[in-house]
């Protein structure tokens, strides 16, 4: 049974390591905020300028001047911190932020990214995406790992136009946990009852499959 | 030096059409509302308008955007405006769309008298194109060049007489860097108090980069995704 964004997010959250400050873009990043192992103290960093960034309000005590990078309202835990962009992005850049996650449209098997832009379609813009892609000591991307009309996501090369280049470290996907290595995607887990052959059809760029591949824990 | 104006109409004295704007705020938070609103009413066009992002649809920038008042927007993500993508996929709108870390560094530059810099954001992407690289520590970088502006409008929580201004949450974000940046910076501000009633220590932007503010007021603070969880 593939996995649903929540349980995208629950695996990346079992990545999490005690003290690490760790970026979440929008989307089924932000999830991952939802799953943070019991023992385990993180803090999140928003590029709007926050660090220490706290769940949701309770309803009634949304505050406007508290808000995510995805623009929705959250708070904020003790020990939190509030900063101008210029700071907020010499911690990403200075490579102070321990792990970054964020959603794809396309990554390559040597680790490169798109996730901003469908030409003539859809130009949103890069946000901060570039940045830390750019940066981050460790990226884990959490995709779907094909799209609508079932093509795969996961490619030799991306077509799409690219955020960042060799720089991602993890793939989280609805049907497998996978690392970048210098001989493509690397399988390193199965999501609970999805086999190596499914993975194998739905990944265009190279797998690389090596001994008896787990399902992810629970 | 008389910083103190009486309102927004006052504070945009001297915008004129085809001049360059920094606007602050992500998203709406933050963002100078008394003087966009303001420049809404006036007749001001072909202006080139730097923000992080382009408002909603009807407030902000969006503004602004409607009567087709600006020529050309620099930002970083204008997704939120399905007007402003619209204007930007028929070409009828120039945009410039740059990386959210690298728009705020070449702020910060403007203001701090550093022409350009090196930064890895955009290595090997589109934003790189016919961009100078360096190698530094086995890494490749791109040459990005500092942004000022004519004008820059700005909005902070407090501010006093002498122009130092402080921030609330995060309606901060690109305000004290934009402040730096702009010949004339206008600050608009939800408490104009008097000098000595701000702590020193507290300021974050000091008031030698405001030129202009005022008291606004009517803040509608617009919430773009009113997220909540469940009470226990």
């Amino acid at each position: 049974m593939s996995l649903d964004k929540q349980g995208i997010a629950k695996r990346i959250a079992q990545d999490l390591r005690d003290g690490w400050y760790v970026n979440l873009g929008i989307g089924i990043p932000t999830l991952v905020a939802n799953y943070v192992p019991p023992g385990i103290a993180v803090e999140f960093q928003s590029e709007n300028g926050i660090l220490g960034m706290g769940p949701f309000p309770y309803e009634g005590d949304e505050d406007p001047d508290m808000i995510n990078a995805g623009k929705q309202t959250v708070t904020l835990l003790p020990g939190a911190s509030l900063f101008d962009s210029a700071m907020s992005f010499a911690m990403i850049r200075g490579r102070h932020v321990q792990l970054t996650v964020l959603g794809a449209m396309e990554v390559s098997d040597t680790g490169d990214i798109a996730n901003w832009k469908i030409p003539g379609a859809m130009v949103k813009g890069m946000g901060g995406a570039m940045d830390l892609v750019a940066s981050a000591k460790n990226i884990i991307v959490a995709m779907m790992h094909t799209n609508k009309k079932g093509e795969s996501k996961l490619l030799g090369e991306c077509t799409l136009p690219l955020t960042g280049v060799k720089c991602v470290n993890r793939i989280v996907s609805n049907l497998a946990v996978m690392d970048v290595t210098s001989d493509g995607f690397k399988l390193i887990e199965r999501a609970p009852g999805v086999s190596v052959e499914e993975i194998r059809k739905a990944t265009a760029g190279r797998l690389l499959v090596e001994g008896d591949i787990p399902e992810m824990p629970r | 030096m008389r910083k103190v104006v009486a309102n927004a109409k006052q504070a945009i004295e001297g915008i004129e059409s085809g001049m360059t704007l920094m606007i602050g705020g992500f998203g709406v938070c933050g963002i100078p509302e008394n003087i966009i609103a303001a420049l809404a009413l006036t007749s001001v066009h072909e202006m080139t308008c730097i923000s992080n992002n382009a408002g909603v649809g009807d407030f902000g920038l969006g503004l602004l955007l409607k009567d087709h008042r600006i020529k050309k927007m620099i930002a970083s993500y204008v997704g939120e405006n399905a007007e402003f993508e619209r204007q930007m996929l028929s070409g009828e709108l120039d945009v410039d769309l740059i990386p959210q870390g690298t728009l705020a560094e070449r702020c910060r530059a403007g203001g701090a008298g550093i022409p350009a810099f090196f930064t890895p954001a955009g290595y090997g992407t589109e934003v790189a194109a016919g961009k100078e690289v360096r190698v530094f520590n086995g890494k490749p970088h791109i040459l990005e060049h500092a942004l000022v502006a004519d004008f820059a409008l700005v909005k902070a929580w407090k501010g006093d007489h002498a122009g130092n201004l402080v921030y609330k949450g995060t309606a901060r974000n690109f305000n004290p860097l934009m402040a730096m940046a702009g010949k004339i910076t206008v600050a608009e501000v939800e408490e104009l108090v008097d000098n000595g009633e701000l702590d020193p220590n507290q300021i974050h932007t000091p008031g030698i980069f405001v030129q202009r503010i005022f008291q606004g007021e009517s803040y509608v603070k617009p919430i773009e995704q009113r997220t909540v969880r469940p009470r226990p």
